[in-house]
């Protein structure tokens, strides 16, 4: 079943051309990439299903499971990023974007707003439905936190943590959303190889812990060769190609636009 | 037409709101010049325009220099002013959160008021009659101001200019790289610092125009007379699309016709007119948020 | 029962020097408010004014980081609301003199509290039309839309006559001198602050303020919570105009100039935006402050005739100490902090570090 697709989506801004014609398809449970050189419009791809822009043209239509079960489609295009986010869709930013002020547990209680059953009103009068609310929201933050092994560092101010942590915090983040289909966005960037591998292999567990879909813009060739069911490439904004890992690593197009600067890429 | 305007009335009304207008419209523009490049409300501007007035009334009333000494060191004055502001209030937070830089514009705004309040007492201080523009003239029986007639051809003459070296100057051009993209054009080379003095420079010398002919028209000066105007140009600002010179041209003009043109035609409504002004700001940001000549903006993500 | 006794227990063991501190400053607003004379009694009541509505315009500005200047505009609706519903119907043939008060308004007189909340509301009914526009765009549109609002207000008073008495303002207006009323509204608005701060809508407001777009990302609707963030703000306002005219016994427009909103902008600015209790303490530093300066206004303060102390001065200082801080120490006395009893302890073991490793220091060069 497909959980997120899109038709036909293109994002103009004034005569750039950033996302040409995209149609994609994600399937429920799969890990699927997004790659593509530098400025081939893979951001603004995430930009689009996130309600960050509306696109010119085209649809992005989500399915999610409402909890008894049931799907129906979804048309998402152009809906306001939060109402994204509390249907199931969350993300990550490639140039991190965290509450810096804020400490590290607090970065990820807020990603549990829109989960929160009580009034504002309550929440002066710290009336018991609050008290609970916010243990309950603790509680399932320090899991999450404890899960990307930040939990000790859970009182320190976001903009503290080193660079790989921040990573780790920006996907703690969006896990607290309770999401269907969790976007990264170069999750990896800025890590060496044994921190890449840690990271493949907690993305791995991550997906199937909290049965989710995975949607990943990467760079590092192996991460994405090893884990993803599906790929998409883009090259200025349109997709050049996509299918199992086999057959994009093996297709002509590709070579030329991608894997022929992939050494370069990668430093 | 409402009963009780003859054709007359109103003809005399029109040029009355052009004059306002184009008052208006030169105070907007030094609004919009630093907003395109800064992203900021100068507070300080309505203030700067309260010192160009004081400028020439102590030139004129109090030092009795010839009028035209008087309007080049207003002037020269008010540039100073509004380039050491810059240097001293916003340069050192250009990199601070935003909201630093709006509250140190508002700290010089309440600065202003209040030393000038300190220095020249809180009354208002009347200045000579310039009869030669005040004298009214006949054509056709109607009468008018000299004063109506010299400022929108002398705001006319300035706009023109600065819209000459905005699109014809190389310090035009670099204004227009850095109201378009910040850091690209300070990337390419442009030297940032220069750009933002040289607006400052011109917004507060069309204010002290703006002074200079608002004192012709209304002859008295008083510390909080910038705030109601400053207010009043940035909405004119919003009006015409924030960042767009042309567009705060229209904008001021706009305002003035409203103002001038509710008063006469509601003469109950006289006491609510520096509330009009407001009313269409609260229309503009509901329906046309990015006034009537901007641009939507997107934030790069 | 029992459960409930337990829970109390623990939470006084857990927050015992809070306890403490709360039983300490009841008793002593008790005993200040059976010792001190009528000029301090003023201007004590005064800063529990001022804490108020600083403490709401920080929730606005410096919580949720929209900036807001309507204050003098809110506080003169809670003003008025209390002014005209208090009034004692007898005196208002005398106080309306010019104009008889409209029939509809003319017998009808409210309990103070009742006036109080009802100002309040006011406000926050005028500030959902304001903010409906204004907190969709971008965020400096409020500053002026908020700031051009509280010339109107003054505008709107000043011509409705029949029911604000226009520009001769309302007289007689029942007043309270206690300082409970003023000590006991700002201690419950301040107890409603910091819980709403430390729940997931405090979260909300601050994640706003630090990346709007990250934010909407987790969820977080930007208008909704920029718009609760402001209602709020603005009731609270509205109830320190409320305090405000009944402290004063009258209400004219001229009071509410705009220059108002700026006492409390140096407040916040001062304490850090951001900081609850660095609202209070700079209320209370502002306010004595402008009062303690007062000599910088009278020419003959220092016994001499010096030409520099004349009126304004008070206020230039206090412009310029806005410059200074903004330019210079833009965190403020908190930045974001609180002053907790573990803040406290830092700061006390940091002081007390630094000045043994001066010592230490010393020592050293003196070998
Ligand atoms: N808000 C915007 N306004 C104008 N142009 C934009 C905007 N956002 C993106 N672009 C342009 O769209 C193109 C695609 O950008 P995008 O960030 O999506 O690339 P990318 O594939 O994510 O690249 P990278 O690998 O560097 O992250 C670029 O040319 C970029 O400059
Ligand atoms: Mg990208």
């Amino acid at each position: 079943m497909s959980l997120l697709r899109t038709e036909n989506v293109i994002m103009q801004f004034g005569g750039v051309v950033a996302v040409n014609d995209l149609n994609i398809d994600i399937k429920k449970g799969e890990l699927a990439a997004l790659i593509g050189p530098n400025g081939a419009g893979k951001t603004t791809a995430f930009n689009v299903i996130t309600g960050v822009y509306t696109p010119t043209s085209g649809k992005v239509l989500f399915t999610p499971t409402d909890k008894n079960g049931a799907t129906t489609e979804i048309d998402i295009t152009g809906k306001k990023p939060d109402k994204i986010t509390g249907m199931g869709v969350a993300r990550t930013f490639q140039n991190i974007r965290l509450f810096k002020e804020l400490t590290v547990l607090e970065n990820v209680l807020v990603a549990t707003h829109l989960n929160a059953d009580y009034s504002f009103l309550s929440a002066m009068l710290r009336a018991p439905k609050a008290r609970k609310g916010e243990r309950q929201a603790k509680m399932d933050c320090e899991f999450l936190l404890e899960r990307l092994g930040l939990i000790d560092l859970k009182n320190e101010k976001a903009s503290s943590l080193p660079y790989g942590q921040q990573r780790h915090l920006e996907i703690a983040r969006a896990l607290a959303t309770k999401p269907q289909l969790l976007l990264l966005d170069e999750p990896a960037a800025g890590m060496n190889p044994q921190e890449t591998d840690e990271l493949t292999d907690l993305i791995f567990k991550l997906k199937t812990d909290f049965d989710l879909t995975i949607f990943m813009i990467e760079h590092h060739m192996d991460l994405v060769m090893e884990i993803s069911d599906h790929i998409y490439v883009l090259d200025f904004g349109c997709t050049i190609a996509k299918g199992t890992p086999d057959e994009v690593q093996n297709n002509p197009k590709v070579i030329e636009a991608y894997l022929g600067v992939d050494a370069d890429v990668e430093d | 037409m409402v009963v009780g305007m003859t054709m007359e009335t109103f003809l005399q009304q029109l040029i009355n709101g052009l004059s306002v207008g184009s008052l208006y419209a030169l105070i907007a523009i030094g609004y919009t010049m630093v907003y395109g490049i800064l992203r900021l409300i100068n507070f300080a501007h309505g203030d700067i325009f309260m010192m160009a007035a004081y400028f020439t009334y102590f030139g004129i009333a109090v030092f009795f220099l010839p009028w035209y000494v008087t309007f080049i060191i207003t002037i020269g004055l008010t540039m100073l002013l509004g380039v050491t502001i810059e240097r001293v209030a916003y340069r050192p937070l250009r990199d601070a959160p935003k909201t630093s830089l709006l509250i140190s514009a508002i700290g010089v705004s309440f600065l202003l008021e209040n030393v000038a309040t300190y220095l020249f007492s809180g009354k208002p201080q009347a200045f000579p009659e310039f009869p030669l523009m005040t004298t009214p003239f006949f054509i056709g029986g109607l009468s008018f101001q000299p004063v109506s007639i010299v400022i929108p051809i002398v705001a006319f003459i300035l706009m023109s200019a600065l819209l000459f070296i905005i699109n014809k100057t190389k310090i035009g051009m670099a204004m227009r790289a850095v109201a378009v993209d910040y850091d690209t054009a300070k990337l390419m080379g442009i030297k940032i610092n220069g750009v933002i003095s040289s607006t400052f420079a011109i917004g507060s010398a069309l204010a002290a125009v703006g002074a200079i002919l608002w004192c012709m028209k209304y002859p008295s000066v008083l510390p909080l007379m910038g705030v109601v105007p400053g207010l009043k140009c940035f909405i004119a600002a919003v009006i015409g699309g924030i960042g767009n010179v042309k567009g705060a041209v229209l904008g001021g003009l706009i305002l003035g016709f409203s103002e001038v043109l509710m008063v006469a035609f509601f003469p109950a409504l006289t006491g609510y007119r520096d509330a009009i002004a407001f009313v269409i700001l609260i229309i503009i940001l509901l329906f046309l948020p990015n006034g009537l000549l901007g641009k939507k903006q997107v934030e790069k993500v | 029962m029992k459960e409930t006794q337990n829970s109390i227990g623990a939470y006084l063991k857990l927050h015992w020097k809070t306890a403490v501190f709360l039983v300490v400053l009841l008793i002593g607003i008790g005993l200040a408010d059976i010792f001190v004379d009528s000029y301090m009694r003023r201007l004590l009541n005064l800063c529990a004014i001022y804490v108020i509505v600083s403490l709401a315009m920080n929730l606005v500005n410096g919580f949720t980081g929209q900036f807001s200047l309507g204050q003098a505009g809110f506080m003169a609706i809670g003003a008025y609301t209390v002014a005209v519903f208090t009034v004692p119907i007898e005196s208002r043939a005398a106080i309306f003199y010019l104009e008889p008060m409209a029939p509809f308004l003319a017998n009808i007189q409210l309990p103070f509290i009742v006036a109080l909340i009802l100002g309040g509301l006011a406000s926050v009914v005028v500030a959902f039309f304001i903010g409906s526009p204004c907190l969709r765009l971008r965020g400096d549109y409020l500053a002026i839309a908020t700031l051009g609002f509280s010339e109107i207000i003054r505008i709107v008073f000043t011509n409705t006559q029949s029911i604000t008495n226009g520009a001769l303002g309302i007289k007689s207006i029942p007043t309270i001198s206690s300082l409970w009323w003023t000590y006991g509204t700002a201690l419950l608005i301040i107890i409603a602050t910091v819980l709403l701060i430390n729940s997931t809508y405090g979260r909300a407001f601050k994640s706003i303020r630090e990346d709007e777009i990250a934010a909407e990302a987790m969820g977080v609707g930007l208008f909704k919570t920029k718009m609760t963030s402001f209602l709020i703000g603005a009731f609270f306002t509205g109830i320190g105009g409320g305090l405000f005219a009944a402290l004063l016994g009258t209400v004219d427009p001229k009071q509410f100039y705009f220059t108002l909103t700026y006492n409390f902008l140096l407040i916040i600015v001062l304490g850090g935006m951001g900081s609850i209790s660095g609202t209070i303490i700079a209320s209370f530093v502002v306010t004595l402050g402008q009062e303690a300066l007062r000599f910088l206004d009278e020419p003959m303060a220092f016994g001499l005739d010096l030409p520099i102390f004349r009126p304004g001065l008070r206020m230039v200082v206090f412009s310029f100490l806005l410059m200074v801080i903004v330019l210079f120490y833009r965190k403020g006395l908190m930045g974001t902090n609180e002053l907790t009893w573990d803040f406290i302890a830092q700061k006390y073991r940091s002081i007390k570090k630094k000045l043994s490793g001066k010592k230490t220091s010393t020592e050293g060069g003196g070998n």
